[in-house]
C-alpha cells in the first residue's frame, strides 16, 4: 500500500517546491539566459506623445562602434512584418465592429504615446546599443495630444488614428435599457456616484525581457521571453506578425518574476528581437530597465464612470445603470477590449439581486500607453463601483450598510443564480462570508475603537465591500460568442514514467502562483505519487502541447481540471491493465491513490506496479491496448467560476497630515475548494497589497502634454511592507458546481474586494466631513483637501 | 551608464587636484549620483571616489562640538554614542535618512555637498547653526545653502567636515513623500548657544529658516507657540504629491512635532 506521508493532497500547506531555487538565486528568468555571439537590443522610444515622423537617419548610429544593425519601422514593413493583433473585437451598439486600427511593432508615420518604440539599435554590448540608439536622429513633427479621455472626446481633438474618429473604438452596452428606465421611474431613492478608477502601473519586480534566437540549420526561432503565455505569443507572433508556423516557432517561458496581466500580451519587443535574431543570424537579446518598463508596459484600469442606483423604501434594488469610459491608451492592447465589457459589466449584479442593469462603455484612445488587464481586470472596477454606491445609498437611504447588503443579497438557495448581465453564478454564500468577516474583522467592538483613537487625535473609520467576480477564464463558445478570438480551454498531460514517477505537463504557467507545488499536490491527492516524483512542466511550447497560459485566475480551474480529466483517463487504462494483472474483470477494480484493488479482496497492484508492465508489455493486454501510460485532456470550462468574499479594512487617519494607515485588514473569500491554505493566503495577501496600493497610494499621471509625470518609484507609489497592516485571511468554502475539482480560483480576489473596503472606511473615518465622493488614491494632500476645506459637520 | 575615469585619492590635496577639472566629480556613498548616471543624467569625465580618504572620517567631540568627517555614513551618526549622548535629534534624522541600504553608504559630506531640497541633513546643519569644514575655509551654514542644488563650494573645493555646536534642546519631525520617502516637508528646531533656529526642509527650493517661529519660541518654547504660525506657501514647491499650499500647513505641523520631539 501506497503511504503519503506527511500529507501532501488537497488542503495541505504544502512548502513550495519552486521556493528552493528562487531563495537561492538559482531562478533562471529570462534576462540570466546567454548565448554565445550574442548581440544586445536598445529601444529607441519616442519622447513626445503625438508626432508625425517626416524621417529617420540612423547613419550615424549604425557607423558606431560595436553596431551591427539599426532599424525602423520601415525596415520592418518591407520584409512584410505585420502588426501587433488584437485578440478580441468589440461591436458597437448599431452591431458594427470597434474601430481596429493597425498597431506597427516599431513606428510608421507617427508616433501615438511617450515610449512608443520607434527604432532599434543592436550591438554588441547593451552600452553600445544604447549609445547608438541616442544617435538615430528622428525628424519628428509635434502634434498636439489628447492625454486624457475627456481631451480625446472633445470635438476638434487631436486625432489619434485615422480609423478612429472621434478617438473612439467602440460605444458598447449590456443590459435593458427600457426595463431599467422604467425600475428608476418607480424608484424610492435613486443614489448617483461619479467614480474613477485609477490608471496603475505594475511594475512586476522583474522587468521585461525577450531574447531571439534563429537556426540556421533547422530554420527554426526561438523566443524566451518574460510571459505569461508562450504558446498564445507562438500563435500571435507567429502567425499575424512574423509569419513563421508554429513547427519553425518555440516560445519558452522560463521563471518569470510576477505578471500581474502585464506580461500576457504579445508586445513589441518580442517581434523585434525574433525577427533581428532571423535577419543577424545572430541571437538577440532585450531586457527592459525599470523607467522603460512604466513607459512600455501595458497600464491598467483607468474608467470614469457614472452610476445611478434604484431602491425601493426598504432599500431594495430596483435597477444599476452605469455609464463608463474605459481607456484603451494609444493602441489596442492584446486583450484589452473585453476588460471593460465583458470582464466589468458583467459583473455588475455583484452579489445582489439586482433585477435590471443596463451598462454603455466608450473605449477612448488616447496619447498614452496602451491599457489591458491588471490584477482583476475589470472585476475590481465593478466591485469598486459597485461597493462605493452601496455605501452612498446607506448614507441616503439611512439604512445600516451592513443590512442594506444582507437586504440585497443573493440567497443560497437561489443557485444557480442568472443575473441580467450574462452570468449565472453556480454557489455562493454571501451572508456567510460577511458573517464570518464581521466578526473576525470585530464590526461589533469598532465604535470603542473609533472614540479611543480620538482621543489620540486620530480619526478612525470601518469599511467593507461585499463582492463576486468572474474567473476560472473561460468557456470558449460563449466568450466567441462575445468577440474572443481565440478558445479559452487549458491543456493537461500526465505522463507515468516507467518506474512511477510523474511529469505533468500543464499550458497553464507559473510566475509566483505556485503550480509546481499546487500541482504536484493533485497528482499527490489522486494518484498517490509523492510530490518529491511529480515534475511539474510549463511554459516551453517545445515541451507542452498547447496551451493558454495563466491570468484570469484560471490555472487551477480550467488547468488543473484538464490535470483531473487526463488523471481520469490514467486511471481507467490503469484499471485494465491492472484487471489484465489481477485476472479479474476490470468492473471489479478500485483505485484509491495510487492503489489498484480488485473489490472486496486484498489482492492489489501499485502504480508503479501498473506503470512498469505497461512500458515492459510481457504480461500485457497488448491485443486491446496500446503499451505506454501517457493521458493528454483538453478541458474547457462550462461556466466561468465566481469565488466572493468580503472584505474589511480599518483605517486611521492622522487629521494633520492626511495621512491614511490601514490598521487592520480581513478578508473572507470563497475560493471554491482550498488545494493549499498558505498559498490561498499568500495569494489573498499580496492582492490586497495591490489593492491597498490602488486605494492609498498608485497614481499614474500624465500632464496634459502627454508626459508621464510618474515615469518612476520617486513619483509612482509603490506599497512597501510599511504601508501594510497585518492582513487576516480566512476562507469560507462553497464548492464550484462544474468542475471536477470545485475549486473557484484565489489569484485576483484579494485585489478585488480590498480597494473599495479601503476607501469605504476612509469615508467613514471622515464622516464628519461629509464626504460623498472620494477617488483612489486617497493620498495625504487629498484627505488634507477634505479635512481643511470640508465643513466639520458634528458638534465639536 | 557614460564611460569615466575613476580615482581614488587617498589625501584631500589629491581630491582637490582632480576635481580642478570641471567635469570631475566627486563620489562618496553614490546613492545620489549612480542613479544619475544609470539614468544617463550626468556625463562627468571622471569620478572621484572619496571615499578611501581617511582623514575625511570619524566623529569626535571637539569641546561644546560635534564633529563629524565628510564620509562618515548615516549609520555612523545614528548609532554613534556620542551623537546621541550630545546632539540626540541629529542621531535621529540620520536613523531616518531612506532605507537601510542608503543609510549605510550614503555620507553626510555627500548630502550637505548635494543639497537636494528634499533631503534630511541640510535642515539640521541650518537648524543647529552649524560651520561647514572644506578644503579651503569655513563656511558658517547661514552662508552655505544658496538654492536648489547649490551651495557656496567651489568646484575644486570639497566638504572635510560638519562641526556642530551641542544644542541645549533639538528635535526633528518630517512628512515623507509617500513615493520616494524623500522630505516633502520637515522641521529641524533647536535652542542652546546660537540662539534659536527653525530650518525648514522639503518644502522650498532651498532650506531655509523660519523667522516668524524663530522668534515665538525665543519668546516661549513650546509647541503652542508655533502651532498658530502660517507659513505662506509662496515660493513653496508644488507637485503632483502636494500643492505648496499642502506643504505650507506641513510646515507647521513638522514646527509642532520637531518642538515637541525636543522636549
Amino acid at each position: 500500500m501506497n503511504v503519503v506521508a506527511p500529507f501532501e493532497g488537497i488542503g495541505a500547506s504544502v512548502r513550495r517546491k519552486e521556493d528552493f531555487r528562487f531563495l537561492q538565486g538559482r531562478g533562471a528568468y529570462t534576462d540570466d539566459f546567454n548565448r554565445p555571439g550574442q548581440l544586445y537590443a536598445w529601444i529607441l522610444r519616442s519622447p513626445h506623445a503625438h508626432a508625425r515622423i517626416r524621417g529617420i537617419d540612423t547613419a550615424r548610429a549604425a557607423a558606431m562602434p560595436g553596431v551591427v544593425a539599426v532599424f525602423t519601422g520601415a525596415d520592418m514593413a518591407a520584409d512584410n512584418v505585420g502588426g501587433l493583433p488584437c485578440g478580441w473585437q468589440i461591436h458597437n451598439k448599431d452591431g458594427s465592429p470597434m474601430a481596429e486600427p493597425p498597431h506597427p511593432v516599431l513606428a510608421q508615420g507617427k508616433v501615438r504615446h511617450v515610449g512608443d518604440p520607434v527604432a532599434v539599435a543592436i550591438a554588441a554590448t547593451r552600452e553600445q546599443a544604447r549609445d547608438a540608439a541616442e544617435a538615430i536622429a528622428v525628424d519628428y513633427e509635434v502634434l498636439p495630444a489628447a492625454a486624457t479621455m475627456e481631451a480625446a472626446l472633445k470635438p476638434g481633438a487631436p486625432l489619434i488614428h485615422d480609423g478612429a474618429p472621434g478617438n473612439l473604438c467602440y460605444d458598447w452596452h449590456i443590459g435593458d435599457r427600457a426595463a431599467v428606465d422604467a425600475a428608476f421611474a418607480g424608484a424610492k431613492h435613486v443614489v448617483r456616484l461619479d467614480l474613477v478608477n485609477n490608471r496603475l502601473i505594475p511594475n512586476a519586480m522583474e522587468p521585461r525581457a525577450a531574447l531571439g534566437e534563429y537556426d540556421r540549420s533547422t530554420g527554426e526561432y526561438t523566443l524566451t521571453t518574460t510571459s505569461q503565455n508562450p504558446h498564445v505569443i507562438r500563435l500571435l507572433m507567429g502567425a499575424n506578425v512574423l509569419h513563421i508556423p508554429e513547427s519553425k516557432l518555440r516560445v519558452i517561458a522560463p521563471d518569470v518574476g510576477g505578471g500581474f496581466g502585464s506580461k500576457i500580451y504579445h508586445y513589441a519587443e518580442e517581434a523585434i528581437v525574433t525577427w533581428a535574431a532571423g535577419r543577424l543570424g545572430r541571437p538577440v537579446k532585450w531586457t527592459a530597465d525599470r523607467s522603460e518598463s512604466f513607459m512600455s508596459d501595458a497600464h491598467g484600469r483607468d474608467h470614469v464612470s457614472h452610476a445611478e442606483l434604484a431602491l425601493d423604501a426598504e432599500g431594495k434594488i430596483l435597477g444599476l445603470r452605469v455609464s463608463t469610459l474605459a481607456n484603451m491608451g494609444a493602441y489596442l492592447s492584446t486583450f484589452a477590449p473585453c476588460i471593460p465589457t465583458y470582464l466589468y459589466a458583467t459583473l455588475l449584479a455583484g452579489v445582489y439581486t439586482t433585477p435590471v442593469i443596463y451598462c454603455e462603455v466608450k473605449a477612448v484612445f488616447t496619447n498614452t500607453v496602451p491599457v489591458d488587464a491588471y490584477r482583476g481586470a475589470g472585476r475590481p472596477e465593478a466591485t469598486f463601483l459597485l461597493e462605493r454606491l452601496m455605501d452612498v445609498a446607506a448614507a441616503e437611504t439611512g439604512i445600516d450598510r451592513v443590512e442594506l447588503r444582507q437586504r440585497n443579497f443573493i440567497k443560497p438557495d437561489q443557485f444557480p443564480y442568472q443575473t441580467p448581465v450574462a452570468l449565472q453564478y453556480d454557489s455562493g454564500n454571501y451572508h456567510a462570508t460577511l458573517d464570518q468577516a464581521l466578526a473576525a474583522a470585530d464590526w461589533a467592538g469598532f465604535e470603542a475603537r473609533r472614540a479611543e483613537a480620538a482621543k489620540r487625535g486620530r480619526l478612525r473609520g470601518i469599511g467593507l465591500s461585499t463582492y463576486i467576480e468572474a474567473c476560472g477564464i473561460a468557456p470558449s463558445a460563449v466568450v466567441g460568442s462575445l468577440g474572443a478570438r481565440a478558445g479559452l480551454y487549458e491543456v493537461g498531460t500526465i505522463r507515468v514514467h516507467p518506474t512511477g514517477s510523474v511529469t505533468v505537463l500543464t499550458g497553464a504557467h507559473s510566475h509566483g502562483q505556485g503550480h509546481e507545488t499546487t500541482f504536484a499536490q493533485l497528482v499527490a491527492d489522486r494518484l498517490g505519487v509523492p510530490i518529491s516524483q511529480v515534475d511539474v512542466v510549463h511554459g516551453d511550447t517545445a515541451k507542452v502541447p498547447f496551451g493558454m497560459g495563466t491570468y484570469g485566475s484560471r490555472s487551477l480551474a480550467v488547468g488543473g481540471s484538464a490535470m483531473m480529466k487526463a488523471m481520469d483517463k490514467i486511471i481507467a487504462k490503469g484499471k485494465r491493465i491492472a484487471a489484465h494483472l489481477m485476472e479479474a474483470s476490470v468492473d471489479d477494480i478500485e483505485f484509491d491513490r495510487g492503489t489498484f484493488r480488485v473489490a472486496g479482496t486484498d489482492k492489489t497492484k501499485s502504480l508503479v506496479d501498473i506503470s512498469v508492465a505497461a512500458y515492459v508489455p510481457h504480461n500485457y493486454p497488448i491485443e486491446e491496448l496500446e503499451p505506454g501510460l501517457e493521458e493528454t485532456a483538453f478541458y474547457d470550462p462550462k461556466n466561468f467560476t465566481y469565488p466572493a468574499g468580503c472584505h474589511i479594512a480599518e483605517v486611521e487617519i492622522d487629521p494633520e497630515t492626511g495621512k491614511v494607515a490601514v490598521v487592520n485588514f480581513t478578508a473572507v473569500d470563497d475560493v471554491g475548494r482550498v488545494i493549499n491554505p498558505m498559498i490561498v493566503e499568500g495569494q489573498v495577501q499580496g492582492g490586497v497589497a495591490q489593492g491597498i496600493g490602488q486605494a492609498l497610494l498608485e497614481a499614474c499621471v500624465y500632464d496634459a502634454g502627454g508626459q508621464l509625470l510618474s515615469g518612476s518609484m520617486m513619483d509612482y507609489c509603490m506599497p512597501r511592507a510599511d504601508d501594510l497592516p497585518p492582513v487576516g485571511v480566512a476562507t469560507h468554502t462553497t464548492l464550484c458546481t462544474h468542475n471536477p475539482l470545485g475549486v473557484k480560483g484565489c489569484g485576483e480576489v484579494g485585489a478585488i474586494g480590498s480597494p473599495p473596503a479601503v476607501i469605504n472606511a476612509v469615508v467613514d473615518a471622515l464622516r464628519d466631513y461629509g464626504v460623498r465622493s472620494l477617488d483612489m488614491p486617497a493620498t495625504p494632500a487629498k484627505i488634507w483637501q477634505i479635512i481643511n476645506g470640508g465643513r466639520r459637520m458634528a458638534a465639536e | 551608464m557614460y564611460d569615466f575615469a575613476y580615482h581614488r585619492p587617498a589625501t584631500v590635496a589629491d581630491a582637490v587636484r582632480l576635481l580642478a577639472d570641471p567635469d570631475a566629480k566627486a563620489i562618496a556613498g553614490g546613492h545620489t549620483l549612480i542613479p544619475a548616471l544609470k539614468h544617463r543624467l550626468n556625463r562627468p569625465s571622471a569620478l572621484v571616489d572619496l571615499s578611501g580618504i581617511a582623514e575625511l572620517k570619524g566623529i569626535r567631540r571637539q569641546g561644546d562640538a560635534i564633529v563629524i568627517g565628510a564620509l562618515t555614513r548615516h549609520v555612523e551618526v545614528a548609532t554613534s554614542a556620542e551623537v546621541k549622548a550630545a546632539i540626540p535629534a541629529l542621531a535621529y534624522l540620520a536613523a531616518h535618512i531612506g532605507d537601510v541600504q542608503v543609510r549605510n553608504r550614503g555620507t553626510i559630506g555627500g548630502s550637505v555637498s548635494n543639497n537636494d531640497p528634499a533631503a534630511d541633513y541640510p535642515a539640521a546643519v541650518l537648524g543647529l547653526g552649524a560651520t561647514v569644514h572644506t578644503s579651503k575655509r569655513r563656511i558658517a551654514a547661514d552662508d552655505f545653502f544658496l538654492g536648489m542644488f547649490t551651495t557656496a563650494l567651489e568646484q575644486d573645493e570639497i566638504l572635510t567636515a560638519v562641526e556642530f555646536p551641542i544644542p541645549e534642546k533639538a528635535g526633528y519631525a518630517k512628512m515623507k513623500n509617500p513615493a520616494s520617502r524623500y522630505v516633502m516637508a520637515g522641521a529641524f528646531v533647536s535652542k542652546g548657544p546660537q540662539g534659536v533656529r527653525v530650518a525648514i526642509n522639503g518644502a522650498g527650493p532651498c532650506v531655509f529658516r523660519q523667522a516668524e517661529m524663530e522668534k515665538a519660541l525665543a519668546a516661549h518654547w513650546s509647541p503652542e507657540a508655533v502651532a498658530g504660525i502660517r507659513q505662506s506657501p509662496e515660493g513653496l514647491n508644488s507637485d503632483i504629491h502636494g500643492s505648496a499650499e499642502y506643504r505650507a500647513h506641513l510646515v507647521t505641523v513638522m514646527a509642532k512635532r520637531a518642538v515637541a520631539a525636543a522636549g
